[in-house]
């Protein structure tokens, strides 16, 4: 028989052959190819590779953990990164589309006709990346340190080698065709624990439903306030109503402004299919989403059932509890010597565990078949990969096409742009393994944290650029700059102990809002900023004004052969 | 100032095109706050008294029915918009059949 970690090893390495032999049948060798796959890919396999793109290892490892945890408060995470979509797909993907640029930073140079506001956006796209990106590495970091009993470190080193080789091996057009296979290896490791553990705790198949129509929710909140949690369902018990607000619009504004998953909107051929990109890919996502606060809820479930109030010696002979305690994710630490394991909230508490871990270790909780164990964790990995790898393509991008190439050298030649490109990949890939060694909360906090940096910087600014005709550069620029920095001020202020090394927070929240919220008041302050600073200054020339009426005029009269060929 | 300061160059045909895309984006933006943003968050306290199967009405929300909308709301728009732009098609072409006549 063999063990656990055998079948997971073998089972990551036949998925990472398959994604190798994708990556290498579809490899491209010219820019466009490698920016924007040549915009044919069809709409289906653009919604998942979108999906895939999207969720990362914090929608996959962390999400359902992190919602095990605050309970309702958690909805923070499950309506901010769907609801998100809405924004996208109604305000922002068709417009994109039908401007028809490479990349973020093209979009808003173009728009608003400057290289100043084009490096702007281009610092902006890796500012977000880079944190982006290191959420990815813990995630992996987590996984490798679990399966192959290794410290976290030499698990991130591991997932940084293996993100950097599948990066450099295909552009754009590889890494969506192997993003789409990736969707699903990711939701059917998702869906078949979530299946298993929902017929053994309520006997309905349907984790979605099992998590209404049964009865567990309701006895897990009972539980928590017998062990002195607090109460499962209730609202506001971890995070106060404003904070609930403001992290939520931060997190769906900043997945409307996320540049890695913009870009997935200029892959396909028609603005019409752009459209129902979006419509793909948010059934995909939901299907993940609908079933993590299942998830999250049996989950916690199970495990207070294994560990609280139980002999300490007991359960640290439980296999997949050593493991974990071996990875220093998981520590009991019996303060009163009574030798039962308290599992509560705040003082009296002996259990410190890692949210991270929370789905990773579901199966082996609810004793599922080694193979399914494996799968999860291959499911894992191939979420922080393809979000990993598109982070890293935009950012590439960010810097080899839009700041080395548009604004610095426009002689520049296919060659030297590809190996200014792969030079940025290597420099981000170790200052993200050097954040997932060292980063200032879970990998779901961390990239939550990104998406306050997209939605005070570039959602603004390309939500004006297509509704707001008199808006011009002087805005646009003066805008990004405000809602970039103050948010990046005052996230440094909150965490200053884990960025500077203070002895406590120089600023413990600002108005009351936390440092995953303060995206909100950034992106306000950029919308005030750019609006006033463009009313005051000359208006945008004409011939920008009359790029974007074509942008909002009907796609057929700008090519009626796509429109005709896709009537049919 | 001779210097015309905005340019207009959308006809009567875009300009309502235009304007009809954004009145149904308005109208299903008012529904995603509302759902999102009042059920589950500004209304939940009073919402978690009612109860929903085996949960309350705002976990419900919050966790998954707000989700349900989202795609309702993307499908809705994909949907409408392609309506939209059968009819400026039809119109295009009844114009272009006068001219030619």
């Amino acid at each position: 028989m063999l063990s656990v970690e055998a079948i997971t090893i073998t089972m990551v390495i036949i998925t990472f052959g398959i994604y190798t032999g994708i990556g290498w049948w579809s490899r491209v060798r010219d820019t466009s190819g490698f920016y924007v796959a040549g915009q044919n890919v069809p709409t289906v396999a653009n919604g998942a590779a979108i999906a895939a793109d999207w969720m990362s290892a914090a929608s996959f490892i962390s999400m359902a953990g992190l919602v095990a945890f605050l309970g309702f408060d958690g909805t923070i995470y499950l309506m901010g990164w769907t609801g998100g979509y809405v924004l996208l797909a109604l305000l922002l993907a068709p417009y994109l589309r039908k401007f028809g640029k490479f990349t973020v930073p093209d979009f808003i140079g173009d728009r608003f006709y400057s290289s100043h506001a084009r490096a702007v956006a281009a610092i902006a796209t890796i500012f977000i990346s880079l944190t982006y990106i290191s959420g990815q590495m813990r995630g992996v970091g987590i996984v490798f340190s679990r399966y192959l009993q290794v410290d976290i470190i030499v698990g991130v080193l591991i997932g940084m080698a293996i993100v950097g080789f599948f990066a450099l091996l295909g552009g754009m057009k590889g890494v969506t065709w192997t993003q789409a296979i990736q969707y699903f290896v990711i939701i059917i490791a998702f869906i078949i624990p979530a299946v298993a553990i929902s017929l053994q705790l309520t006997g309905n198949p349907v984790p979605q439903l099992a998590l209404t129509t049964s009865d567990i929710v309701d006895r897990l909140g009972q539980i928590q306030v017998d062990l002195g949690m607090t109460e499962y369902m209730a609202p506001f018990t971890d995070l106060s109503m404003l904070n609930v607000f403001m992290i939520t619009l931060a997190l769906m504004a900043g997945t409307a402004g996320l540049p890695h998953v913009i870009v997935r909107f200029y892959t396909v051929k028609s603005v019409r299919a752009a459209r129902w990109s979006a419509v793909w890919a948010i059934l995909f996502i939901a299907l993940l989403y609908l079933t993590a606060p299942a998830v999250g809820a049996f989950a916690k479930y199970n495990l207070i059932q294994t560990i609280a109030d139980k002999p300490l010696e007991e359960v640290q002979e439980i296999g997949w509890v050593n493991k974990w305690e071996t990875t220093g994710l998981l520590q009991f630490d019996d303060k009163n010597d009574d030798g039962v394991i308290n599992f509560s909230e705040g003082e009296g508490n002996e259990v410190a565990i890692d949210g991270d871990i929370i789905v990773l270790s579901t199966p082996e909780v609810a004793n599922l078949a080694p193979f399914i164990i494996a799968l999860v964790a291959a499911g894992g990995l191939a979420a922080a990969l393809s979000t990993a790898s598109g982070l890293l393509i935009t950012m590439t991008s960010a810097v080899s096409h839009d700041i080395y190439y548009r604004i610095f050298n426009k002689q520049a030649t296919e060659r030297q742009r590809l190996r200014v490109g792969r030079i940025t990949l290597l420099v981000a890939l170790l200052i993200a393994a050097y954040v997932g060694v060292k980063p200032p909360g879970f990998a779901g906090e961390v990239v939550a944290l990104a998406f306050g940096l997209g939605a005070a910087s570039l959602f603004p600014v390309i939500l004006l650029g297509i509704f707001d005709k008199r808006m011009n550069k002087e805005g646009a620029i003066a805008g990004i700059l405000t809602g970039l920095i103050f948010t990046l001020v005052i996230i440094a202020l909150i965490l200053s102990e884990s960025i500077f090394g203070t002895d406590g927070p120089i600023l413990e929240n600002f108005l009351g809002i936390n440092a995953q919220g303060i995206g909100v008041v950034g992106m306000l302050l950029n919308f005030i900023v750019s609006f006033v600073v463009s009313r005051n200054t000359e208006a945008p020339p004409l011939h920008i004004q009359q790029l974007i009426e074509k942008v909002r005029a009907p796609e057929m009269d700008e090519d009626n052969e796509v429109a005709a060929s896709e009537e049919d | 100032m001779e210097k015309p300061d905005s340019i207009k160059t959308l006809d009567d045909k875009q300009t309502r095109y235009w304007k009809k895309n954004l009145r149904l984006i308005s109208s299903l933006l008012a529904v995603w706050a509302v759902v999102g943003f009042g059920g589950g968050i500004l209304f939940a306290v009073p919402l978690s008294n009612v109860p929903f199967f085996g949960v309350t009405l705002s976990y419900w929300i919050a966790q998954q029915g707000a989700i349900f909308v989202f795609i309702f709301l993307i499908l809705i728009y994909a949907i409408r918009m392609d309506k939209l732009d059968k009819q400026y098609a039809l119109e295009k072409k009844e114009e272009n059949q006068h001219k030619s006549l």
